[in-house]
């Protein structure tokens, strides 16, 4: 009798352990992602308003060296290729809770459309999964980035997949640890595989071109 | 443990049955609010960032 109420015990706890574990799935896969959307639509009414009041413009050289308050909204990413709406507003900072928001720029990496490079950290699965089809991603594909001022095209170039330690992709020329930058680039990491974080898949990308904001937005969303 | 609760639920099985899902949507919650938000950034599988400056107040 006993014996009985003990396995029964176990096998309670096992089950529960497993329930418990497929929550968490479910947390991570769906419920994150409405955490995100919630930030993301409060981010971009936010970044609206103090366009509208005049600030928020990070694009003089010497605002790269400011520091800039971590988890603001520094600029709005599109990639067409993720779909025509498909646009999220960039936060400062790439800790876990910045990228909870939406995706981050890596803090001392430069800003857009400035001589260097423009680093962007994001999920690929969870809190949205902004970036989970960032595979997809082809040489020539637009990513366009806007601030306050100026719409900012940039062109994929290459990707690859490098381990988490690789800290020279975020180097103002990738790799290259000290060569003076003489174009804009962008590079955008997330985790590669899916699902896991045993590597990074690190996207490439040039300035190929910029605009007022006032001349509407670019060629490269109209298509 | 499942038997112990389910016997001591009050207002027969109506009662017992409310107060299953009461239960189960307050431990639900916990979950949802509290250990998971606090277990997801010691877990190793959601990383997307390289190393970076700001690194030293959390890991990536």
């Amino acid at each position: 009798m006993r014996g009985a109420t003990i396995l029964r015990g176990i096998g309670q706890t096992f089950i529960t352990a497993g329930l418990v574990i497929l929550l968490f799935v479910v947390y991570e896969l769906y419920f994150t992602g409405l955490e995100t959307a919630r930030e993301q639509s409060a981010l971009a009414d936010e970044i609206e308003a103090v366009w509208e009041k005049g600030g928020g413009s990070y694009e003089k050289p010497e605002d790269a060296l400011k520091k800039i308050p971590i988890g603001t909204g520094i600029a709005v990413i599109r990639i067409p290729r993720f779909g025509r709406d498909w646009a999220k507003v960039v936060v400062e900072g790439v800790n876990m809770d910045d990228l909870r928001r939406g995706p981050g720029h890596y803090p001392g990496t430069q800003l857009p459309g400035q001589v260097g490079n423009f680093v962007v950290s994001g999920h690929r699965t969870t809190y949205g999964a902004p970036f989970n089809r960032v595979d997809e991603l082809r040489p020539g594909d637009p990513i366009v980035v806007e601030t306050r001022d100026t719409w900012y095209t940039y062109r994929v170039t290459t990707q690859e997949i490098v381990p988490p330690t690789a800290i020279e992709v975020t180097y103002p020329v990738p790799k290259e640890r000290d060569a003076k930058p003489t174009i804009a680039r962008i590079t955008v990491t997330s985790c590669h595989p899916k699902y896991s974080a045993r590597q990074r898949i690190i996207v490439y990308g040039e300035l190929e071109s910029k605009a007022p904001k006032a001349a509407g937005p670019p060629p490269a969303l109209a298509a | 443990m499942y038997t112990w609760i389910w016997r001591h639920l009050p207002g027969g099985v109506p009662g017992k049955i409310v107060g299953t899902l009461l239960l189960l949507a307050g431990a639900v919650a916990l979950l949802f609010f509290v250990v998971f938000p606090w277990a997801e950034p010691r877990l190793p599988f959601n990383q997307v960032t390289v190393p970076h400056e700001t690194e030293s107040t959390q890991k990536p």
